[in-house]
């Protein structure tokens, strides 16, 4: 097999693994903050509720976590899940939704409790106090373990792969084992590096742009 | 008719009795200042009038119109509770000024938020917000930083950036301005600046409520004086008299500590 032909199916695997980063971000990130509130709220039952459903989803394996997406509702409830890439978008997602969420309640948090004093001495409603002052104060201080996070997403789509789901790792792993080669799996990691990297790359900027301000 | 009245005030955290019945009226114009060790409860009635915290008895009326009263029956609506704030202007200890706005970003913020509320805001809404632009580079000029207009909170010095928060609470036009130690988190060298910022707002009629540690500039500024010790109002009266020919042994006592 040449250089071309193994880039080939890098690259092939390597959409599938753009794919899951991209919808698991994009729908993780809002709901990451659907589940802050719950697991904020006033109101005890529904923090108690959310709050263990984000223990639960920390302390399992992502791993198992899509597994069971993918095994379950044929096991449980007869109704087979056909869709592989479908069953890992929704362990992921509903995971790093978690994880995210941890990060915003960290986030909001840490901002004092004199900025949402100031807002509501001057009139603002709670809505105001939150989107206007509170929320871009967030942003720039939860930008750091974001990044990180998202990071260890990028890595992580390779466990779509246990339910046969051909990303990345899973198309070099093919390469290795049809063909007996090694040095796909190298390339493989150069692949991830340079995601990373432009990510990092990313990042770095953001946090730039955020920095006009201090507190 | 008193621009303030407050009536047996009273708060407790836990079991901790803060406030146990504070009453006082206040006349338009007046400068009340509030004095007293840490711990006394001033900060505490600060936020109550102020509706920061809620307290658990008493009746708060402005201009003869109750705003709170702990036994009338329901809770005030949210729309009730903002338009009682609004009264009162509140000038934080430690500024709290929004760090991601400019200067006369952090000034406009609040009234144009409030304006959208205007029945006429759609219609004029251009010179509606032009006027509150006006009005917020007045004020920062009268508190001395038109030069500072676009700068952000961390590039000004605690000062500048207390006499913005200044600036920020008179633009909602507030019947009464209140001060929690606005100088306690400043320099000595600093304290100056605000300090003359709220004589000139003294000089021009403005009624305020003045917590604060600077017991000269107490002495000097207000037209009435409190002082407060666990929980309850120890002595008022005109300053002259609390600050120079003190009642009881525990204001001499406190007096004497500065």
């Amino acid at each position: 097999m040449s250089f071309a032909q193994v880039t080939a199916e890098l690259v092939n695997g390597f959409e599938t693994t753009v794919l899951i980063f991209v919808i698991t971000l994009v729908c993780a990130v809002p709901l990451g903050l659907l589940i802050t509130f719950g697991s904020m709220s006033k109101i005890k039952p529904i923090r108690w509720l959310v709050r263990t459903f984000v223990w639960i989803i920390r302390g399992t394996p992502l791993m198992l976590q899509v597994i069971i997406v993918f095994y379950g509702p044929g096991l449980v409830f007869e109704i087979p899940m056909t869709n592989r890439l479908l069953a890992v978008l929704i362990a992921f997602i509903i995971n790093y939704a978690a994880y995210f969420s941890e990060i915003y309640r960290g986030g909001i948090a840490s901002v004092p409790k004199g900025q949402y004093e100031a807002g509501q001495v001057l009139g603002m409603t709670k809505r105001q106090v939150f989107f206007r002052i509170i929320l871009k104060q967030v942003i720039k201080r939860i930008i750091p373990p974001m990044s990180n996070e998202i990071i260890t997403l990028v890595k992580d789509t390779s466990l779509a792969r246990v339910v046969a789901v051909l990303e990345l790792v899973k198309s070099a792993e093919d390469i290795v084992a049809g063909y007996g080669l090694i040095w796909p799996l190298f390339y493989v990691g150069a692949f991830y590096l340079l995601f990373c990297g432009i990510l990092t790359i990313l990042f770095g900027k953001i946090e730039k742009k955020l920095d006009y301000y201090k507190g | 008719m008193s621009i303030l009245e407050v009536a047996n005030i009273k708060k407790k955290f836990g079991k901790t009795e803060v406030l146990k019945g504070i009453s006082f009226t206040l006349e338009q114009g007046e400068i009340l200042s509030i004095i007293g060790s840490s711990g006394s409860g001033k900060t505490t009635l600060l936020r109550c009038l102020t509706f920061l915290e809620r307290a658990d008895e008493g009746i708060i009326s402005v201009n003869g119109k109750t705003i709170f009263d702990s036994h009338a029956a329901g809770k005030p609506t949210v729309a009730e509770q903002r338009k009682a704030q609004l009264t009162f202007g509140l000038v934080f200890q430690n500024f709290n000024l929004f760090p991601q706005y400019n200067v006369l970003e952090n000034v406009t913020l609040a009234g144009k938020l409030l304006a959208k509320e205007r029945p006429d805001y759609r219609k004029n809404k251009k010179e509606i917000l032009k006027q509150i632009e006006e009005e917020a580079v007045e004020l920062i000029a009268r508190v001395g930083l038109s030069e500072k207009l676009i700068y952000y909170p961390c590039e000004l010095s605690g000062g500048q950036q207390q006499r913005v928060a200044i600036a920020r609470a008179l633009a909602l036009n507030p019947g009464i301005l209140c001060f929690d130690e606005p100088t306690s988190a400043l320099d000595p060298e600093l304290t100056g600046e605000v300090l003359s910022v709220m004589k000139s707002l003294a000089s021009q009629n403005m009624t305020m409520i003045i917590v604060t540690h600077e017991m000269a500039f107490a002495r000097d500024i207000s037209t009435k004086a409190i002082f407060m010790d666990q929980g309850v109002i120890a002595e008022m009266g005109a300053p002259s008299e609390l600050f120079d020919s003190p009642k009881s042994e525990r204001l001499r006592a406190f007096l004497s500590s500065y």
